[in-house]
């Protein structure tokens, strides 16, 4: 397989002439016989790219395609809109095969991309500092927390159980040998968190609260008295957003109070891919920006007056402050947060609003269809954005399996997180939804339940 | 080699005196997207007015080629891959394929939701298993996790195994050691994982000093070394496999950092030589774009003894009934959302399958050879402070260049952008004087290699004869030396109307 290595063979004689050696292989010399390998790696054969094509087109094709069913899943992974515009852009190789911008002057180009995503987030947060992304929605959550551990000094954070659960799950995973015990806050009947538990979790050990809004089951949490909650005990009030879309319709967290806000903004230029790669944010007020976590950039100037950005505050990170870093993160997610920057300037002021506001409305309106279905009614009365939790009268994995079998992908079983819930279902539309796609639901539901 | 009026680098930096920020580029009124037409009926927001807003305000409004011209002017002022040698040390900057682009994606890939059901996600689900499976060969590991988000993020994984695997023995032990020409994300992973750190000091040859090894871990409170190999000088650790015993020996065990196994694959295997676990940085050694500063992929392989606590889900079952599993009483947990990178996943893929072993083993070989051949045609111009046969990368330094003309690396990492080169990694690692860590890759032509050290030559020679101008460098990139302890001191970190 040539094609990707430049050297012809004279090329290879020279090159091997001018270090006085006859064969590559004699530039091996320090790795130690025994470790040295006999024979070829057992790889099945190289493919040509024509032949390549062919199987991971055959492996494509194997797999359900939002495309191909009409699919109302969600659950931290939404299926919105991108205009082409935006991976048009991203294709181009100066953002796409360059690196972190260690070396400024050759790399404005990013370095403008992250400080424009900072400011976006910034505003929509309604907070004071973001920084350039983290991996995703869950390890953000626990990189907000272990941040107001740092802040605060103490050893316990207070966690929604209706935070997405897999970032409750990745928490447990990180906190377990760093000292901090987590209280998990239940929520009350209208699948809101539980004020009262809330005030009975939160106390002097506290260093952060985290409420995700909209949470697991879609419904909107009352952040404003979340963060009063945390405030009265000295703690960071943490807001986690798994559907950046909602920022569209709701008061940035920082507006209602909070001190964080972390999330997942895949929702923003970067398609669905099986889960990732995805795009984590945090923002902040100013007096958190020496504790963040990961890269951030900062306008400067150059040696002739002209604006011009920098990686700035780097005395945080891993390449300089090592053991004592805020965190160990060294590449995040760059080409995803160029893409939701170019995206949330394509939606703008204007196109943001309207997006949301058509998430709302087909939300609506499917709440409606479905649950005039038979026996079918909302598990929550709690108020939502675009994703509702939905009561079946029977077992949830028949109905979504029967519904799979017509073409419909009907939604998330709650079962699969919360062992009491084998009849309930999550469900989640988008701008991308249409009228003819829910009605087909509802028809199908009817069915399927009969 | 100052700007010349007609030239693209003054081109470049006409470009940039014109461009603003995209909030600053707004007018009132314009539009990227069209209004959504509403086929069902309007409803107002169902939360309290108290918590609801009407727009986010300060959002950009400029119409679809406002916007396309404006990142596009911005993309210009990157460099990138395609445009010339970026030898970053370490960092593995090669060719990347753009059949991976075309695969990454297919509506099959790209447009899957990660809770499809199993039995719709057969074609993902084939490839983290055949993923999965390439990747233990390729190391001599048992098994492989997919999951983590990137190299610091597989460290960390690596390191709660092995930190569930002793605490299953008894006692999960104290102290992380680390060489102390390592990477500053394995000293953080180590206290992000609740261990101490302490360093290991290299001797002469670069390699890890085995006494001093030996003294620390008979202690027997370690739990781990975390290595790298090749190190960060480019040099083979020749007694990996006794760092190896040693540390099993006392009851700890051996990570390897696999941000440098590019050279390695298809000549020796870390698993052969005693290493527990490792990562691989996707994104560089398998040619997954780096992304501006990623999204990267860090797979984590491991042996037999460890493979009880990788995270969940794993993929499990025969072709055609793959299924993701979350019955494991002993994983660490979750380390992330989802499975993992998956689109980088498809592009790592498509790479091992395009090379297969040869086209491998001879890209390793390439990349070996290519830094020779850059270190032998520089010995003489650079100080090379460790003489230890050299593997994918070389380490100069700035000493005796420092020594004779005041010219510092930073200066002639500066001056290399007006040539039209990226630098090489500068300081780092941290025991080298002013470090240049030059790591070309197999994908780059002789004649780009002669280009670039024909280029430091002619530095070095400005040095001598016109230190002012190296020192003021670069001339000719859309933005001069900017001012990074201004930026520091006074953070300006977002735009405000």
């Amino acid at each position: 397989m040539m094609r990707y290595l430049p050297h012809g063979p004279e090329d290879r004689r020279a090159m091997l002439e001018a270090l006085g050696l006859e064969r590559p292989e004699d530039l091996l010399a320090t790795i130690p016989e025994a470790l040295r390998l006999r024979s070829a790696l057992d790889l099945p054969p190289a493919l040509s790219e024509a032949e390549l094509q062919e199987h991971l087109s055959a492996l494509a094709m194997r797999n359900a395609s939002t495309g191909c069913y009409r699919s109302f899943l969600g659950a931290g992974a939404y299926d919105h809109f991108v205009p082409s515009a935006v991976d048009h852009l991203i294709s181009r190789t100066e953002f796409y095969s360059s690196y972190t911008p260690y070396q400024p002057e050759i790399s404005q180009g990013t370095l403008q991309t992250i400080f424009e995503f900072q400011s976006m987030i910034c505003m929509l947060t309604e907070l004071d500092v973001a920084n350039a992304s983290l991996y995703d929605g869950a390890t953000a959550t626990v990189e907000a927390l272990l941040m107001a551990q740092r802040a605060h000094g103490r050893d316990r954070v207070a966690m929604a159980a209706t935070l997405h659960p897999e970032y409750l799950e990745t928490a447990r995973t990180y906190f377990r040998n760093l000292g901090l015990a987590i209280d998990v806050v239940p929520h009350a009947a209208d699948g809101r968190v539980d004020e009262k538990a809330l005030a009975a979790a939160v106390g002097s050990r506290t260093a952060g609260v985290a409420v995700q809004s909209p949470n697991v089951f879609g419904v909107i949490e009352r952040l404003d008295r979340v963060a009063e909650a945390a405030h009265g005990a000295g703690a960071a009030a943490v807001a986690v957003v798994a559907e950046p879309y909602s920022l569209g319709i709701l008061r940035g967290p920082g507006g209602l109070g909070c001190d964080v806000c972390v999330g997942e903004a895949q929702g923003f230029g970067n398609p669905l891919s099986f889960g990732g790669p995805y795009l984590g944010f945090m923002a902040a007020r100013e007096k958190y920006v020496r504790q963040m976590p990961g890269r951030i950039v900062g306008e400067t100037t150059d040696a002739e007056g002209r604006r011009g950005f920098v990686l700035t505050l780097s005395t945080r990170e891993q390449h300089i402050r090592r053991a004592k870093a805020t965190s160990n993160i060294c590449t995040n997610q760059g080409l995803c947060m160029t893409a939701a920057t170019i995206h949330l300037s394509l939606l703008g002021r204007e196109g943001l609003r309207e997006v949301a506001r058509a998430n709302a409305a087909k939300a609506s309106y499917a709440i409606s269809r479905l649950t005039s279905v038979r026996g079918v009614r909302r598990a929550f009365s709690g108020p939502v954005f675009n994703e509702f939790a939905l009561e079946l009268p029977g077992p949830a994995s028949d109905a979504l399996e029967a519904l799979r079998a017509r073409g419909i992908l009907g939604g998330v079983g709650l079962a699969r997180w919360f062992p009491e819930a084998e009849r309930r279902i999550l469900v989640a539309v988008t701008e991308r939804t249409r009228r003819e796609d829910v009605d087909a639901y509802a028809a199908a539901l009817e069915e399927v339940l009969r | 080699m100052t700007g010349a009026a007609g030239g693209p680098e003054a081109r470049a930096r006409r470009i940039r005196d014109r461009l603003g920020l995209v909030f600053e580029e707004s007018r009132p009124g314009r539009r990227g997207v069209d209004p959504i037409p509403l086929d069902v009926p309007p409803a107002p927001p169902e939360a309290e007015p108290e918590i609801l807003r009407e727009r986010v305000e300060g959002l950009p409004e400029l119409s679809e080629p406002e916007v396309v011209r404006h990142f596009t002017r911005l993309s210009r002022l990157n460099y990138s891959i395609d445009r010339g040698l970026y030898p970053l040390g370490s960092c593995t900057m090669k060719y990347n394929p753009k059949v991976h682009e075309w695969a990454a994606r297919l509506p099959g890939f790209a447009r899957v939701h990660p809770y499809s059901p199993d039995a719709l996600a057969q074609g993902c689900l084939d490839l983290l298993a055949g993923l999965e499976s390439l990747l233990a060969t390729i190391t001599g590991m048992d098994a492989v996790t997919l999951q983590p988000a990137a190299g610091a993020h597989g460290e960390l994984t690596g390191i709660l195994l092995i930190r569930a695997c002793l605490e299953a023995r008894g006692d999960a032990r104290k102290v992380i050691l680390v060489p102390d020409s390592a990477h500053g994300t394995n000293p953080a992973t180590a206290s992000f994982s609740g261990y101490a750190v302490e360093e290991i000091p290299s001797d002469a040859r670069g390699c890890v000093d085995l006494d001093a090894l030996r003294r620390r871990a008979a202690v027997g409170d370690v739990a781990a070394m975390m290595a790298t190999n090749p190190n960060t000088l480019g040099v083979f650790e020749e007694d990996i496999a006794e760092v190896a015993r040693v540390l099993h020996e006392n009851g700890a065990m051996l990570y390897m950092d696999g941000a440098n196994m590019n050279a390695m694959i298809g000549i020796t295997r870390p698993g052969d030589a005693g290493v527990d676990v490792m990562h691989l940085n996707l994104h560089k050694t398998f040619s997954t774009p780096h992304g501006g500063g990623g999204p990267g992929a860090g797979a984590v392989a491991v042996k037999r003894h460890l493979e009880p606590f990788l995270p969940v889900p794993r993929v499990s079952g025969a072709p055609g009934a793959r299924r993701l599993g979350y019955d494991r009483p002993q994983a660490i947990g979750r380390v992330r959302s989802f499975y993992g990178n998956f689109g980088m996943l498809v592009r790592a893929y498509a790479y091992i399958r395009s090379l297969g072993a040869e086209g491998l083993r001879e890209s390793g070989l390439t990349a070996i050879l290519n830094a020779n051949y850059v270190r032998r045609r520089l010995e003489g111009v650079l100080h090379l402070p460790y003489s230890s046969p050299s593997y994918h990368e070389v380490v100069f330094s700035d000493r005796d260049l420092e020594a004779q003309t005041g010219i510092k690396t930073l200066d002639l990492a500066k001056r290399l952008m007006d040539y039209g080169f990226h630098p090489p990694t500068v300081y780092f690692p941290l025991i080298v004087h002013g470090a240049l860590m030059i790591e070309p890759t197999e994908t780059e032509s002789r004649e780009e290699l002669d280009a670039f050290v024909e280029a430091v030559r002619a530095i070095v020679e400005e040095a001598r004869t016109d230190p002012d101008l190296v020192r003021s460098a670069p001339h000719t990139t859309p933005v001069r030396r900017l001012d990074e302890t201004g930026a520091a001191r006074k953070p300006k970190l977002r735009f405000r109307p």
